[in-house]
């Protein structure tokens, strides 16, 4: 890469000081109410086994690809879900269930941004209503007066300008960009310290995202917020976060240094997602991929997952041990840490090497 | 803090007006809501001429409605504006009278109404569960309670009175609004801006009533019209038919004397039809209102329709 690139240089390995939010072994299964009452009762096994930590001022990336159980880590980490087992901790604390003010004094600090900017604002309030609510609930402001002035300073700080033209706006009036930064800054005005970001451009004109994406970057850096940024795109992960963590049907399969799994990643599922993203690297002068796209199965079922490790069925180096059990996590130095018998010692077949990317 | 400053001038021009001007904005918003369409225009004007006539008619009545005298059902004159009935009452000062206790008890109908389906349908929609359990079965007792007869044994059993029929008719309407606003409010509370709303930290009851509620206005508003509409005509009826108390003053007890004294044989038509107009004006100036209501309540069909040419929006 060139020193123009955008991404992000990672000057340290190790992240710094203490996590701020930190999930262990994070499990989510949504049962399903069948019809039949006779049959046993089901689930979707959502989110199995995530251990991940945000640190002050830094970003990480969750990639992976539709219904790999993304959204579901956010909302847990929001406490919109409750995990079926694991532990959330915040500043070291695990975080106890349940509602009323416990919870509300824990969304002070841990604040989402959704991922569809058409649904996530209510269409009978205008503007002025979405941001004076939290700073009212929040006790930033003490009166109307004051909450206005808030509102407004937030919508600079979203560019939206002129502020005072779209306090009074409705929903219905403002472009998916627009509505997405009103969003932001209707979750800046709680003055959180953890922004959950659930793929935050996904449903914005490509025109746009850049912007949207830059926006949350220099409040990351303005705030000293730490971020989980999701995304299917594993390029923006790389422009935007730290560090990344690549998700397949519910289990964290490999994580680090962004730049280290782009560059050299290690889980076959990682090694797939990357040969399949658009890279100009790859591109032949007439706009042609060089390289074969490798075939991309479907994700599984989450109703009656795979046993094992659950890319087994689709993975070109699948093992008679990964049908029998999820793959411990290997570290694989500098912060890279991967769950696949092919790098595992406990395996009982040989670790073959693998080509990377 | 985190938050830059915005400059003192924003602030100032953002910062809450004077009441007089708050008010102006206000009288401002309703009046351009009110000039929508043309239905809205319409009904409001005729559901707010007879709401003035019920306030404040009362006061330019000289004659006492009740009051008998000799000019027995005399028609149409300087002293009688819409004559006199079989009593030589004047019917000009009774039709006015009258709109007061015809309005007013549909009204109070319609809110009781509007009251119990609004806490029952969304409550029962929101929490789900047992909550949702025990109201849907209250719910579906009162609604197959039918509402004219229960009314009539009311009136016979209780007391002869516009409140008996209207407290009947409202307590057998409340099921209907319920129920859809029920079903609205369980496909609402999933909805992504609900989540967001409990996200940035909301409470129970105002997630509710301030996100919930301001989506379901219409549906709320019409069903406070209907039930006002259905009060006005039961009470007409059952006054109508007899059931009505004739020591007062009422559309419904105007057209049973009109009926018991035979006005349509004798052609005394200023005795019968001028209630009757009445009625059926009120009602069909709700019913407009009624139609216009889903363009209020939308943001997104309001600034549509203020885009949108005149001639246009009125006919979409
Ligand atoms: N409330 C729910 N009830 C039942 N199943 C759910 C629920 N939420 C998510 N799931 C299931 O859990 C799995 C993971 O979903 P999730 O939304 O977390 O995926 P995602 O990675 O965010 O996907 P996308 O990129 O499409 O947003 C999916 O199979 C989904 O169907
Ligand atoms: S654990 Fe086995 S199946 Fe899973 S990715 Fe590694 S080699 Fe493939
Ligand atoms: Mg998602």
């Amino acid at each position: 890469m060139t020193s123009t690139d955008l991404t992000i240089s990672n000057q340290t390995d190790a992240p710094p000081g203490e996590p701020i939010l930190a999930g262990a072994h994070l499990r989510k299964l949504f049962p399903i109410q069948g019809g039949n009452p006779l049959k046993p009762a089901q689930s979707v096994h959502a989110v199995e086994d995530a251990t991940f930590a945000l640190y002050p001022g830094r970003a990480l990336a969750l990639v992976g690809e539709s219904g790999s159980g993304k959204t579901t880590v956010a909302r847990m980490l929001a406490r919109i879900y409750d995990p079926t087992s694991g532990v959330i901790r915040f500043q070291g604390q695990p975080v106890k269930l349940g509602g009323g003010r416990a919870l509300r004094e824990y969304r002070r600090h841990v604040q989402l941004i959704f991922q569809d900017p058409f649904a996530s604002l209510n269409p009978v309030h205008d503007v002025r209503y979405h941001l004076t609510r939290p700073l009212l609930v929040y006790g930033h402001a003490r009166n109307a007066r004051e909450a206005d002035a808030q509102a407004l300073a937030l919508l600079q700080r979203v560019n939206l300008m002129p502020a005072e033209q779209f306090l009074a706006k409705f929903p219905h009036q403002l472009s998916g960009g627009q509505r997405q930064r009103v969003a932001i800054a209707r979750v800046l005005a709680v003055r959180p310290q953890v922004l959950l970001a659930d793929e935050p451009v996904s449903m914005l004109d490509v025109s746009i995202r850049l912007d949207i994406l830059n926006l949350l970057q220099r409040l990351k850096v303005e705030d000293h917020l730490a971020l989980l940024f999701i995304t299917h795109d594993i390029a923006s992960a790389r422009y935007f976060a730290e560090e990344s963590v690549v998700m397949y049907a519910g289990q964290m399969v490999e994580g680090g240094p962004s730049d280290t799994i782009i560059q050299t990643p290690k889980h076959p599922y990682s090694q797939l997602l990357i040969a399949a993203a658009p890279d100009p690297a790859r591109l032949d002068e007439n706009g042609k991929r060089t390289d074969t796209l490798p075939a991309r199965g479907e994700i599984p079922s989450l109703v009656q997952p795979p046993t094992g490790c659950r890319f087994h069925p689709r993975c070109p180096h699948a093992m008679p041990v990964c049908r029998e059990r999820f793959p411990t996590r290997t570290d694989l130095g500098r912060g890279h840490w991967t769950h696949c018998f092919l790098y595992s010692d406990n395996a009982q077949t040989e670790p073959a090497p693998v080509a990377g990317g | 803090m985190r938050q830059s400053p915005a400059s003192p001038a924003t602030f100032d021009r953002a910062a809450q007006p004077a009441w007089s001007a708050r008010l102006g904005a206000l009288l401002r918003r309703s009046w351009s809501l009110v000039t929508l369409n043309r239905k809205v225009m319409l009904g409001s004007g005729i559901v707010g001429f007879f709401i003035l006539v019920a306030i404040f008619g009362p006061l330019f009545v000289t004659q006492d409605p009740l009051k008998y005298t000799y000019d027995l059902v005399a028609p149409p004159s300087p002293a009688h504006l819409l004559g006199t009935n079989q009593g030589g009452q004047d019917v000009f000062s009774q039709l006015v009278v009258g709109t007061r206790s015809s309005l007013g008890w549909s009204f109070v109908a319609g809110l009781i109404v509007m009251a119990i389906s609004v806490t029952i349908g969304l409550v029962s929609g929101y929490f789900g569960g047992f909550i949702d359990d025990v109201f849907s079965v209250i719910t579906n007792v009162f609604l197959v309670i039918p509402s004219l007869p229960l009314a009539i044994v009311a009136v016979q059993y209780f007391n002869r009175s516009t409140f008996t029929v209207a407290l009947v008719v409202a307590l057998t309407n409340w099921p209907w609004g319920a129920r859809v606003l029920r079903a609205q409010t369980l496909s609402m509370r999933s909805r992504e801006f609900i989540t967001a709303a409990k996200a940035s930290g909301e409470r129970t009851w105002r997630i509710i009533f301030f996100e919930i509620f301001p989506n379901q206005i219409s549906i709320v508003a019409a069903s406070f019209i209907t039930t006002t509409i259905q009060v006005l005509l039961a009470v007409a009826g059952l006054e109508f038919l007899g059931f009505g108390d004739q020591a007062t003053i009422s559309w419904g007890i105007m057209l049973n004397s009109a009926y018991t004294g035979s006005a349509l044989f004798q052609g005394a038509w200023w005795w019968f039809a001028p209630p009757g107009i009445c009625i059926a004006l009120l009602g069909s100036g709700l019913a407009l209102l009624n139609f216009g209501i889903d363009e209020i309540a939308d943001p997104r069909l309001r600034l549509k329709a203020r885009r949108a040419p005149r001639g246009k929006a009125a006919t979409a």
